[in-house]
């Protein structure tokens, strides 16, 4: 037989406090010792100090898998670039804001490590929803999600991003926190 | 001609000068209060406040009255204009009026005292000017052919009967165990036995609370109820007219901080040489004023029928018995 009680009380299960009820000498002491409750509450704030980040001078630590701006790499020893141009990103893209145009790689000057190379590669933020499919599609792990999430601007042109843009190492570091911090 | 008998009466010219100095100096304290409250809001909500005008936030209030006195003046069609026009000069003009009988010290030299005007009637002129204040909220409200400033305006009506009786009952005790009604009197009878806050703890609490209800401060701001009313009885106003409200409940604010220190705190005697005086009034007012903010950080704002029976169910039969015991152990001693 099923227990007819899954949720019985017990240590993790804290009860309401309640207050005295209104009227009579317990509701004096409802009145004045919930109030000075209250100024106790209000007070201990003050003694905690502020909690506030303040945003432009001071930024919000980011999680290692928090999902920002795109970047593409590439390998470290030969500095070719890892994507191959195969578009698996902008097959995977929910929101359609990824082009790529292939192009196949010369022998003698090569730019990425396979058979072709992305000639184009164009992230449209302003329709990016940072689902983070195009990093879990790509075979060689050219894109993934970097930590920038300060990318507002005046100018819709100005939010697609080019190849250029999304190889260089982006100018201010976002700072990190540990993951479970 | 003398209107009221005065205690101590200097030459004309001082007088003129005093009030200036008054009104320059409260004038000056009411933006740093604007400021403080905002700053000390923000820290009793774990926040900063205003800090980024000026170093620290300090221009704040600067740029909130430019900004006032830049608005447009600007007047609904359905508005009753002198009225209309009057109403916030009305509350400036009492908050300013009741700042005379604040006392800063004592006679100094035999010449000058250190407040306003010493009239012997003290307390009362500042309860005269505290209901012309009602009538520029009530006229403000009325004329600005509103709804939500008529209702803000009723409430504030409804508010002032409720409240003024028990403030004045609950400075009744204190009247009767200083023997006067001038405050400079009973701010010198404290420096002979005790802060009357100790034997009047009862009446100063109430005193307080009332002093909330008067000057429109929460839990008791229900004629502005920002939630319900919009802004009650300010809602059409703007520019400077709404800077004169604003600035009208921080006048009395400083006001009411000071009646409570002249008549349960002792005034402006306090440890330390005689020429501190002023600077312990001021340093009262501003402690008193910052219990006002405390208050205003903690306590939510009362439901209408809450108000009324507080003020009539509680207070009132409370400053009652209050003003009873003081007058039988005042005979009795």
């Amino acid at each position: 037989m099923a227990d007819p009680y899954p949720y019985l009380p017990d240590d993790s299960i804290v009860s309401v406090q309640r207050g005295p009820e209104p009227g009579g000498i317990k509701g004096v002491y409802r009145a004045f010792g919930e109030t000075l409750r209250g100024l106790k509450t209000t007070m201990a704030r003050v003694a905690e100090g502020p909690v506030t980040i303040e945003y432009p001078e001071e930024k919000t630590p980011v999680y290692p898998r928090f999902r920002g701006r795109h970047k593409l790499h590439r390998f470290e020893d030969t500095g070719l670039e890892k994507c191959v141009g195969c578009s698996l990103c902008a097959a995977a893209c929910p929101a359609d804001c990824i082009r790529v145009v292939a192009a196949e790689n010369d022998p003698d000057d090569r730019v990425s490590a396979g058979e072709r190379y992305a000639a184009v590669y164009e992230i449209n933020l302003a329709r990016c929803i940072f689902c983070g499919y195009c990093e879990v599609a790509c075979p060689f792990d050219a894109i993934t999600m970097g930590h920038e999430y300060e990318m507002a601007d005046y100018n819709r042109n100005d939010l697609i991003f080019t190849k250029e843009m999304l190889l260089a190492e982006p100018i201010l570091k976002v700072p990190l926190r540990n993951e479970g911090e | 001609m003398v209107a009221a008998d005065v205690g101590f009466a200097e030459a004309s010219w001082i007088m003129v000068v005093k009030s200036l100095v008054i009104f320059a100096v409260i004038l000056g304290i009411v933006p740093m209060i604007l400021l403080l409250e905002r700053k000390l809001l923000g820290r009793f909500q774990a926040r900063y406040g205003p800090n980024r005008v000026g170093p620290k936030g300090l221009f704040q209030p600067l740029a909130d009255v430019v900004k006032l006195l830049s608005k447009e003046a600007y007047k609904p069609e359905a508005a009753v204009p002198v009225l209309w026009a009057i109403a916030p000069a009305l509350v400036i003009l009492s908050a300013t009026a009741t700042l005379a009988i604040i006392p800063f010290g004592d006679v100094v030299d035999g010449n000058v005292g250190l407040y306003g005007i010493d009239v012997s009637i003290g307390i009362l002129y500042a309860f005269a000017f505290g209901s012309i204040s009602f009538y520029g909220l009530l006229l403000g409200g009325w004329a600005s052919g509103s709804k939500y400033s008529f209702m803000g305006a009723m409430r504030s009506a409804a508010q002032l009967i409720s409240y003024e009786i028990s403030m004045g009952l609950a400075l009744l005790g204190v009247i009767m165990m200083a023997g006067s009604l001038s405050l400079v009197d009973i701010a010198n009878a404290q420096a002979d036995t005790i802060w009357y806050v100790i034997p009047q703890f009862v009446g100063f609490l109430i005193f307080m609370v009332a002093g909330f209800a008067e000057t429109n401060r929460p839990p008791f701001d229900l004629p502005e109820a920002d939630a319900e009313l919009v802004a009650g009885y300010n809602t059409e106003y703007g520019g400077m007219r709404f800077g004169s409200y604003f600035m009208a409940e921080y006048m009395e604010m400083v006001v009411v901080s000071g009646i409570a220190a002249a008549m349960f705190l002792g005034g402006w005697h306090g440890p330390g040489p005689d020429w501190l005086g002023p600077i312990w009034m001021l340093a009262k007012i501003m402690i008193l004023i910052c219990f006002f903010i405390w208050v205003r950080a903690t306590l939510p704002r009362l439901r209408y029928d809450q108000l009324m029976s507080l003020g009539w169910k509680v207070l009132l039969p409370l400053a009652t018995l209050n003003v009873l015991v003081t007058a039988v152990l005042v005979v009795v001693w």
